[in-house]
């Protein structure tokens, strides 16, 4: 249960702190979010990361799939080298997940200096 | 899930200390990899800060499916406009007053061209430095030296002087920098994201730096050290046979028989001109030229040559092709005008278009405006210069130059009375450094207010009102074509032209009397023009403008070969259509081919070619003269005639100083057609005397081997050739349309050639009820995320339009409108 209130937690924090602040706040809303929902540094790791995935894999692919993926056709040319919209999507989703592991990690073995 | 397990493990056993340890070095970890995806420290990209779908590029991925419509508001505005896109994202702007819908104007190019509107201007001021580093500083130190920002802030002073033109200037202004103001981290373009820089503010000067761009790219393109170098090594009679000086010309825009009226300025030549002229050494060469084949093609057909008995206007300007396109298209309809046409993202009002009673067209007039001048300095300080029998005082304008990630270049650039000193021991353009000075004396440079041409034109309902228009073009000179419902017809070989003396300015020039200045700009009332000829047509294409009894000096080189097939195709249609103003636009008949080929077919030695070779001069003896995509036969002759240009000069030229001018292709065609025996058949580097047969079965033989290449790589016709792909401003592949299918090239109306052609092709019939058809190769978006970057390509090339659609007001709930803006003040 606390697995997934913190996925989701980690997903809603860093939707509304992107609305005011840079893309790394996602880094700060995981931490906290693994500060204050007691979980293994383990799972911290793997809710924020899933969380983050899911919510900037949904993100961009909705955006691009409105927009006929003529702008990951041509981002995916450059980054890739390859024409592969969903691989872009894909590595997107990963930087965000990857982003909000290792600061949910930080979080939860922060929280384990301060509370037994 | 056993590897998380140990890693759990490891950290439920640890001490306190190892707690900590474990915190610091994930808190350090995280820090790090937030870093390395913000900056370029580790990756090519700030991936994270790219890719993070609520600020980076992927908010520049349009969704445009859906209609839009949207309530703006700003302080600058008087009144009420409304905006109407229609299926092909081109805007029909309806304003209640002229000022509101030039804000407007200014506003959707910011919308949908800003990053190229930044860019251009930048690259107008010399300023390209301090986005992409040191690499563009010649560019940079090259165009400031050149004056750009001293003939921008002259012209400015003129623009701003008159009442009507600053209005609309400020109008402009206010408009771009409304939507720059309201640009977030997630509406910045897609480049500013790539590139990691923010679009700086627009201005009146940035307005006036970019109609110098185009004085730059239309006028900047005489060859003065070219033939100085070329002219170092050739003696005189073997210079006036490589570049002659034709007073003649097959088919001049205004035909022969035409009247001119006395020259009012009678230019007088130095003394010893001929001796004094040319002082051995050429010690500069520009860095950058603009494209040389810049041109375009115009015509207007009267009623009595067109089906519907009323005008029909064409042009199609021929410039560097590039994406985001040059042009944004666009009506405007205020209580003054209805106007519809091609726009430049960077200036108000329409530039190439038409209104309810009148269309109007530009080709370039490609006159010799600007001339380098000698400048001999007292000393190494620049601080005084040699000028009619006395030191004359120099004044300085010190460029400071910013260079992203480097520190400020200072260039310190001497002013004469001729103008800047463009080459000097700190700068020698190509040649790095000179030891000559040389001063740059350019039309540009003078004082002018083009844009009015362009807001009269707009407003324009007749005849008279377009020659009062026409007179407000001083620089870029163009042939001005003019059509209207009432019938008539007219051309203006317009500009402010400096009145010269035969060869003044065919090289850099003495600095250090007036003798070898300019005496004087032909007056308006001599620009030649035709009104309603009896022909029934008028046109350009960039051909010599008038026949040899005009009396002023008018320079060496003029493009032909475009303007004869325009005219004889124009001379042998009757009951035009629209439609077949299409097709001629689109015609890819190479006359240039169809006067050498004979030439070549008479001299061609058959016997001494292989079986491979005869197959290629099969093509070469069936191709019909057309150069359309698949033909074959387009690709010999262009290959045969490049072997040929080398196998002709190459021998001398190799001997030249750098940088000595390669004949014109005209001069080589009509040297072999009048002699057989020309001089330059003779390769000097070998012991035989060469004959005309010798070299151009050599030339052809040559030819071969590159087409046997080719013929392997599958690449022998001619589309594929030729190559023609449309770069996006970066070059970036991805953003660029490559392998386009499109025949033409130089010499062919459908001037399409690899990375230049007709940036816009319009044909206006001017029937009560306006019928026009227009497209250029991009779309009206300048994002690459948009499915309106690029989709007018496809049709482009296979020479289709699209109707261009005048909206009338009442017109607002029809299906092809797909959004709406309201302006209001607020």
């Amino acid at each position: 249960m606390k697995f997934i209130v913190a996925l989701i937690l980690s997903a809603l924090l860093s939707y509304a702190a992107c609305l005011f602040l840079p893309w790394w706040s996602i880094a700060i809303a995981a931490f906290i979010v693994a500060f204050f929902v007691a979980q293994k540094p383990g799972r911290a790791f793997i809710s924020a990361f899933m969380g983050l995935f899911i919510l900037w894999g949904l993100m961009s692919y909705f955006i691009s799939s409105h927009n006929g993926h003529i702008l990951a056709n041509k981002i995916s040319m450059l980054i890739l080298k390859s024409n592969r919209p969903m691989g872009l999507i894909i590595l997107t989703a990963f930087i965000g997940g990857l982003v909000a592991a290792v600061a949910a990690l930080s979080g939860s073995l922060l929280r384990k200096i301060f509370i037994k | 899930m056993n590897l998380f397990k140990g890693v759990c493990i490891i950290f439920t056993a640890s001490t306190a200390v190892m707690k900590i340890v474990s915190f610091i070095l994930s808190a350090f970890i995280s820090i790090a990899l937030v870093h390395i995806l913000n900056t370029k420290t580790l990756l090519p990209a700030p991936l994270g800060k790219l890719l993070a779908p609520q600020s980076g590029v992927w908010q520049n991925a349009e969704n445009e499916e859906e209609p839009f419509s949207a309530d703006l508001q700003f302080p600058n505005l008087n009144g009420n406009t409304t905006v109407y896109f229609d299926d092909r994202l081109v805007p029909h702007v309806f304003s209640d007053n002229e000022t509101d819908a030039i804000f407007v104007q200014g506003y959707l190019h910011a919308r949908f061209r800003l990053w190229q509107m930044d860019l251009q201007t930048l690259s107008a001021a010399g300023e390209v430095s301090q986005v992409v580093g040191d690499v563009a500083l010649n560019h940079d130190r090259e165009f400031r030296r050149l004056g750009m920002v001293f003939a921008a802030e002259n012209s400015l002073k003129e623009m701003e002087a008159d009442a009507e033109t600053k209005k609309l200037c400020d109008a402009y202004t206010a408009g771009v920098n409304a939507y720059i103001n309201s640009l977030t981290e997630s509406t910045l373009p897609l480049e500013y994201k790539l590139m990691g820089y923010k679009p700086t503010l627009w201005s009146n000067l940035r307005t006036a730096l970019f109609l110098k761009y185009m004085s730059y790219d239309l006028s900047s393109n005489e060859k003065d050290f070219e033939l100085a170098a070329a002219h170092q090594y050739f003696d005189s009679t073997d210079f006036n046979l490589l570049y002659p000086v034709k007073q003649d010309s097959a088919d001049p825009i205004i035909p022969v028989g035409t009247v001119f009226p006395a020259p009012s300025i009678k230019t007088i030549p130095p003394p010893k001109v001929d001796s004094a002229y040319l002082h051995g050494e050429v010690t500069a060469m520009e860095y950058e030229k603009p494209f040389e084949e810049n041109g375009s093609n115009n015509w207007a057909v009267s009623g009595s040559k067109t089906q519907s008995g009323y005008p029909i206007l064409c042009n199609d300007p021929h410039l560097g092709l590039n994406l985001p396109s040059l042009w944004y298209e666009m009506q405007i309809n205020t209580p003054a005008y209805n106007a519809y046409g091609a726009t430049f993202p960077g200036a108000p009002s329409i530039i190439i278009g038409f209104n309810d009673s009148c269309a109007f067209g530009f080709t370039n007039g490609g006159r010799d405006v600007r001339d380098y001048y000698e400048i001999e300095f007292k000393d190494s300080s620049r601080k005084e210069y040699w000028f009619n029998n006395e030191w004359k005082t120099t004044t300085f304008r010190i460029e400071k130059i910013k260079i992203n990630g480097k520190p400020d270049f200072y260039d310190t650039v001497a002013y004469t009375i001729f103008g800047p000193v463009m080459y000097d021991r700190s700068f020698g353009g190509k040649r790095h450094t000179s030891s000559k000075n040389y001063a740059v004396r350019w039309k540009a440079h003078d004082a002018s207010n083009e844009l009015k041409l362009f807001y009269y034109l707009n407003k324009a309902h007749n005849y008279t009102d377009y020659v009062n228009a026409s007179t407000y073009l001083h620089n870029p000179g163009q042939n001005i074509v003019f059509a209207s419902k009432n019938g008539d017809i007219a051309l203006r070989t317009q500009g402010e032209w400096p009145a010269k003396w035969p060869g003044q300015g065919d090289f850099p020039m003495p600095g250090t009397d007036s003798s070898y200045m300019w005496q004087g700009m032909i007056p308006q009332s001599e620009v030649p023009f035709q009104f309603n000829p009896e022909r029934g047509f008028v046109s350009s294409a960039n051909q010599r403008p008038v026949p040899p009894d005009y009396p002023y000096y008018l320079g060496r080189e003029y493009p032909s070969s475009r303007g004869v097939m325009v005219n004889r195709l124009l001379n042998a249609k009757s009951q035009i259509t629209p439609k077949d103003m299409m097709a001629m636009q689109n015609n890819n008949y190479n006359v240039f081919a169809e006067m050498l080929l004979p030439v070549i077919f008479k001299n061609m030695d058959v016997s001494l070619l292989s079986g491979n070779e005869q197959t290629f001069y099969n093509y070469l003896q069936k191709w019909d003269r057309n150069n359309e995509a698949n033909s074959i036969g387009a690709t010999v002759f262009a290959l045969t005639l490049s072997k040929l240009k080398d196998t002709l000069y190459n021998d001398e030229l190799s001997k030249a100083p750098e940088g000595a001018l390669k004949p014109f292709e005209s001069t080589l065609m009509e040297a072999l057609l009048r002699d057989s025996a020309y001089k330059f058949i003779d390769n000097i580097n070998t012991p035989e005397k060469e004959n005309i047969h010798n070299i151009i079965t050599r030339a052809f033989k040559g030819a071969c081997i590159i087409l046997t290449d080719l013929k392997t790589k599958n690449k022998l016709e001619w589309a594929s050739f030729k190559d023609t792909h449309i770069d996006h401003l970066t070059k970036l592949p991805a953003f660029s349309r490559l392998h386009l299918p499109i025949g033409g090239g130089e010499h062919i109306i459908n001037a399409t050639k690899a990375v230049h052609g007709p940036s816009w092709r319009m044909v206006v019939s001017l029937t009560p009820q306006t019928e026009a058809y227009g497209i250029y190769p991009g779309g009206q978006n300048g994002n690459p995320g948009s499915k309106f970057y690029d989709n007018g390509i496809d049709k482009w090339v296979k020479g289709e339009y699209f109707t261009l659609w005048v909206m009338k007001k009442n017109e607002d709930k029809d299906n092809r409108i797909n959004g709406k803006w309201v302006f209001k003040r607020g």
